[in-house]
């Protein structure tokens, strides 16, 4: 076998695991994959720098694989999601003040998101009798599901996300600074930030994402379509060392092992306990509180969660449709589709690989709120969600 | 070449920054303005008001332009950025350059077709100088630790400043390593031996 060198592109978050456990452990190079990891310090570099060539694949936020594909607010390239690098794994975390104001106004218990929901409503609503500036979100990227997520969880308390609150994008490393500084009151971002600003004080976690989407597409590897295309083995032999990986950080006997390799400073670059709570989905909401605990917090590799759903494809571009990122088109929903490729990754793993999602998500998601989804009937599913906010 | 156009440089290096601002102000783009601190990013554009952002890609604020291609209420005048099909070869060699640049939706792309010529000349130039630099601070900095090993080398072994440099030289050679590095070995261990 010959070797193949690759550049691939990472920015330093916990999702970002099997790609990286896959180079350092050894996995890509015992397939022949001479892999060059670059450290990016924003999606639209990760973004351009696949697009145009300079990497070779990237992991990437699934819904800004789809908007490239699209040509949806930037050059129109074609890119392929052979890999699921991650479901899950955001949270939503709260200045102490909003949480407080959250508590007051709630009417039932504060973890369920459709309560939270509504006392948000409540606290807008009250702001705005009382001519207060409106609550600032921050979130990480208009094609992201921190965007979908946070505007999910607004719109089912009845919340504009564009009319009532502010949503503005932040660098990842920004947030904990910006809810410090009050520039935000809350936001939508994944590991390690919000147990960062937990840590510090200054921040609750109202919800892990898993409560608002219970199987969110987050993150894929990416690679562009006219690269796999020539290069078919070369995918196969990626993918053959990703799940490997996955394989890797999922066995109970190799944590130590795994947080060491992803807390390294070229890395992830973060404190090990704090990679450690994040993979096994165990991590405090409040200072000092006991730590929360969920199995679906982040699901790298496990529970099905690496091969690519075309319905995820679909329920992305039905979010993106839904916020009036781009129009409806059965072309643009057959593109989105076509950008998850469950048959390259079954290709590569053979069909031992193929596991069902979860029977309980039977629409494949699992929103908190709203019809469940379709993914052969977006404009229905569409119209139904609006027609409820009306 | 069109001066009432009013271009944000958006760059915390602030000699980087100093340096397109100059190119640009010399190419007769009179309304230049430099932000170098990253907060309210949004705020601070909205405020300036501008046809073209640049910004460099080391710069993970990059994301927070993003947000200008919607339409939304935080979103006063939407931002395209600039790019199409047919400028494929300028994105490259921009990306390549280190910077990215942002335009007022409408605005004709031939228009900044020079300001991003020149974003791309001063961005590259900036790194020449800079590789220059840090190889002549590399230079000094082993002829500086050289010099340590070899008077180290002379007291020990009452040799001469020639007699410690070929010393030097030899060890290196036999253990296929730079000067540098054996003189370095040679200032360590003598640290640890103090």
């Amino acid at each position: 076998m010959s070797q193949v060198s690759m550049r691939i592109g990472f920015i330093p978050l916990v999702d970002a695991a099997a790609l990286l456990i896959a180079v350092d452990k050894g996995f890509a190079a015992e397939e022949g994959l001479a892999v060059e990891l670059m450290r990016e310090v924003s999606w639209s570099n990760v973004r351009d720098k696949l697009n145009i060539g300079l990497f070779d694949a990237a992991h990437l936020l699934a819904p800004l694989a789809i908007a490239s594909s699209l040509g949806v607010g930037h050059v129109r390239v074609p890119l392929l999601a052979p890999f699921m690098l991650g479901l899950n794994g955001n949270a939503i975390t709260v200045s102490p003040e909003l949480y407080d104001a959250l508590a007051a106004t709630a009417t039932g218990d504060l973890s369920d998101p459709l309560v939270s929901a509504r006392a948000l409503s409540g606290v807008v609503a009250e702001r705005r009798r009382g001519g207060a500036e409106p609550l600032t979100f921050g979130m990480t990227f208009p094609f992201s599901t921190h965007n979908y997520q946070l505007r999910l969880w607004l719109a089912a308390g009845g919340v504009d996300p564009d009319e009532d609150v502010r949503l503005v994008v932040l660098p990842p490393p920004y947030m904990v600074d910006s809810l410090a500084s009050h520039q935000v009151d809350g936001f939508c971002v994944g590991a390690p930030w919000n147990s960062v600003a937990v840590g510090l004080g200054i921040g609750r976690i109202v919800h892990f994402g898993c409560d608002i989407v219970a199987r969110s597409p987050e993150k894929v590897l990416a690679v562009r379509a006219a690269w796999a295309a020539d290069r078919p083995g070369v995918l196969e032999r990626l993918l053959r060392a990703l799940d490997r990986a996955a394989k890797f950080i999922n066995d109970p006997a190799t944590e130590v092992e795994v947080v060491g390799l992803l807390a390294a400073p070229n890395r992830v670059g973060v404190d090990p306990d704090i990679i450690r709570g994040t993979l096994n989905g165990r991590m405090p909401v409040a200072l000092g509180g006991d730590p929360r605990f969920s199995v679906d917090y982040i699901l790298i590799g496990r529970s099905g969660a690496a091969r690519p759903d075309p319905a995820h494809a679909a329920w992305l571009y039905a979010q993106m449709v839904r916020w009036n990122q781009t129009a409806w088109s059965p072309d643009l929903l057959a593109a989105a589709k076509a950008c998850f490729r469950p048959d390259l990754y079954d290709a590569a793993l053979g069909g031992s690989a193929r596991t069902r999602s979860s029977p309980e998500h039977f629409d494949s998601v699992g929103a908190f709120a709203g019809p469940p989804f379709d993914p052969d009937d977006v404009p229905g599913y569409v119209e139904a969600v609006r027609s409820r906010e009306r | 070449m069109d001066p009432a156009l009013k271009i944000v440089i958006a760059d915390e290096n602030p000699v980087r920054a100093a340096i397109l601002a100059d190119g640009l102000r010399e190419a007769g783009y009179t309304q230049v303005t430099r932000i170098d601190e990253m907060t309210n990013l949004l705020a601070r554009i909205y405020t300036l008001d501008p046809d073209v952002i640049l910004i460099d890609l080391e710069n993970p604020s990059r994301d927070v332009l993003a947000q200008m291609f919607q339409v939304s209420r935080a979103v006063r005048r939407p931002i395209a950025m600039f790019v199409d099909q047919s400028d494929a070869a300028a994105i490259e060699a921009a990306v390549d350059a280190g910077v990215s640049a942002y335009i007022v939706d409408g605005l004709k792309k031939e228009r900044i077709k020079g300001i991003l010529d020149l974003c791309i000349s001063r961005f590259n130039a900036f790194a020449r100088l800079k590789d220059e630099l840090e190889r002549a601070q590399t230079a000094l900095g082993e002829r500086k630790v050289i010099d340590r090993a070899k008077g180290i080398l002379m007291n020990l072994k009452a040799i001469s400043e020639a007699e410690a440099y070929a010393l030097l030289r030899k060890t290196a050679m036999n253990e296929g390593k730079k000067i540098a590095d054996v003189a370095q070995s040679v200032v360590t261990a003598a640290e640890l031996l103090k």
